[in-house]
């Protein structure tokens, strides 16, 4: 029932749950497959485990301004605040700046555990801005976990570097192991003083890339391959990808949609290339899931992004607020340590509490849900904590859950789009209520703390059910209580709505 | 002889870090080439450096004031094939 997947050479019972029972809660913990030793190193990392990323937040800070290559997603005109995706940043900052600013976000944000280096360019084109940075760093803020994204050109000669500072998390960017599928994405790369294109700069490019992946292996540091999926250039090929990786040693995916507006002034935007439909997205991440640890909550956020990974925090921490703060790093610290622990905490409950069910393998007759039943999309709206937990109004982006007789996964974020497109008499309050409903396409119902009665009966109308019965309760929990409430109510025998494309 | 930068320059600092001679400098608006120090990398490279890793078409010059880059140079499509190509990607 799960899927589809056209051309997926091998796999597809690899995709299937390990969980039998009905009862069970939860078939999306990412992370089960894992190793230990790579569990306990992803557990508190927003970026590396979908369970943290509800309790974790991470920060970028824009130290590495040049790169040498260009990508035809990317504008090194990037200097605006209301966008945010990769390689957008307000202000660049110096070393100094960086650790400072690092502190700050730390002492006042404690869930921060991450501090990552992304861009605006590509951070191994500028090693002295970036290890002066992490050096720096590991001085003096010691509890926090640093790590670096690359396109993987310089990696090979940065991996000393790199394991000297303690950097156990790099994520490389992948987007095909085929110089011609190459030469469409990467138009030049500059190597060895020169400037060199077309497909003999992807196969320099592609060779770096794989040589950093397993240099990095090699010597234990963990390694993520972000992909981004264009549609018509690589999106066959980026299966063959998720293989070779993953046979490499890299041990999480993240498949990302090709972002591409005309006006963020980018080649692949300016030519009209088209960025993926979610459902092509979602099909090619199941089709990579088959050889491949999975991830699907990327948010794509700016190479200065601060905050839980659905927010941007960045604001409050512009230079000159950071200098008119007075920062006592030792106490905060202290505090710092004592809401990991708190957080650690409530998600080893958690996990027991999973196991727990999961060793009831004997079911209630009731519990038992029909092989056949088909899968409902759901969306959720929460601030954080993995709790239902937000008003209807306030989400800027749900999440969406997939229950099924195998149980709950999560299946990805949506961003609530906010323009109007409606005429003169379209309000700004109605043009984003449109924008919700929009976002919650293919959904049958959407989980929230509150929701207005305006709002309600759109929904409604649209052939989607708020529910606000199950506010503060854990997602997973919800979604399937949710799930056998709409099955024992009979609305499973109606036909899913007609976006649904994820039960082919 | 000497290069120099335009406004368009977006000041990603790549040149900076690039150049043999030291001869580029941060300054208000955009980098700058310093004229008495910049040798346009003869001796010591085939290709000027600058020229060579700047992400943007147009804004570097040689030294008779001509883009070293020009307009599609970077994106590998000339000006007169634009058309061609966009009809393909849009077909995408």
């Amino acid at each position: 029932m799960q899927l589809n997947v056209l051309g997926q050479e091998n796999g597809g019972e690899a995709a299937a749950s390990s969980c039998a029972s009905g009862s069970c809660g939860s078939d999306n913990d990412q992370m089960a497959a894992l190793p230990e030793a790579i569990r306990e190193k992803v557990k508190n990392h927003p970026c590396y485990s979908e369970e943290a990323h509800h309790y974790f937040a991470r920060m970028h800070v824009a130290v590495a301004p040049a790169c040498n290559i260009q990508c035809h997603y990317c504008n090194r005109k990037y200097d605006c605040s209301n966008e945010s995706r990769p390689g957008v940043v307000s202000e660049l900052l110096t070393p100094e700046e960086a650790v400072m600013k690092t502190k700050a976000v730390a002492a006042n944000i404690p869930q921060m555990t991450v501090l990552g280096i992304a861009g605006p360019g590509d951070p191994l084109a500028n090693p002295g801005r970036t290890f002066d940075t992490f050096r720096m760093l590991s001085e003096q803020a010691p509890d926090i976990k640093l790590c670096v994204s690359t396109n993987g050109l310089a990696l090979p000669d940065a991996v000393e570097e790199l394991a000297k500072h303690n950097i156990d998390h790099v994520t490389i960017t992948i987007n095909c192991v085929d110089p011609a599928v190459g030469a469409k994405i990467y138009p030049w790369i500059y190597w060895n003083n020169k400037r060199i294109y077309g497909e003999k700069a992807a196969k320099i490019l592609i060779q770096q890339q794989q040589k950093g992946l397993e240099m990095l292996v090699e010597k234990g540091i963990l390694v993520k391959v972000n992909s981004v999926m264009i549609p018509g250039v690589n999106d066959e090929h980026l299966k063959e990808v998720s293989r070779i990786v993953k046979e490499k040693g890299a041990f999480l995916h993240n498949v990302m949609p090709l972002i591409s507006e005309a006006e963020h002034g980018t080649f692949y935007g300016i030519m009209g290339q088209r960025g993926p439909e979610p459902e092509e997205l979602q099909d090619l991440q199941d089709a990579c899931a088959g050889d491949m640890n999975m991830m699907r909550h990327c948010r794509q956020c700016r190479a200065d992004a601060v905050g839980l990974l659905g927010e941007d925090r960045g604001e409050e921490f512009t230079l000159d607020k950071i200098a008119a703060m007075d920062i006592d790093y030792d106490s905060a610290m202290k505090t710092r340590a004592v809401v990991h622990a708190g957080i650690m905490e409530e998600l080893e409950e958690k996990e027991e509490k999973r196991k727990r069910l999961a060793a009831v393998n004997v079911p209630a007759s009731a519990d038992i849900i029909p092989e056949d039943t088909r899968p409902v999309l759901m969306a959720v709206a929460t601030s954080g904590g993995g709790l239902i937990n937000q008003h209807f109004g306030h989400a800027e982006e749900f999440l969406i859950y997939e229950a099924s007789p195998k149980g709950v996964r999560f299946i990805s974020h949506r961003k609530v789009d906010q323009y109007c497109i409606g005429g003169d008499t379209c309000g700004e309050k109605e043009s984003a209520l449109a924008g919700s409903i929009r976002a919650l396409k293919g959904c049958e119902s959407v989980l929230c703390s509150k929701i207005g009665y305006e709002p309600w009966s759109l929904l409604e109308e649209a052939g989607i059910v708020p529910n606000g019965e199950h506010a503060m309760e854990p997602i997973e929990e919800a979604v399937m209580a949710l799930y056998k409430e709409m099955i024992a109510s009979g609305a499973l025998a109606e036909k899913a709505p007609e976006a649904e494309s994820i039960s082919a | 002889m000497a290069l120099s930068i335009v406004d368009s320059c977006v000041n990603c600092w790549a040149c900076y870090d690039v150049c043999p001679s030291n001869a580029i400098y941060q300054s208000s608006a955009h980098f700058k080439i310093n004229p008495k120090k910049c040798t346009e990398c003869e001796g010591d490279y085939a290709h000027p450096q600058c020229a060579s890793i700047c992400p943007i078409e147009e804004t570097i010059l040689d030294a008779a004031g001509e883009a070293i880059n020009p307009l599609g140079s970077l994106t590998g499509i000339p000006p007169e094939k634009m058309k061609e190509a966009m009809d393909e990607i849009q077909a995408r």
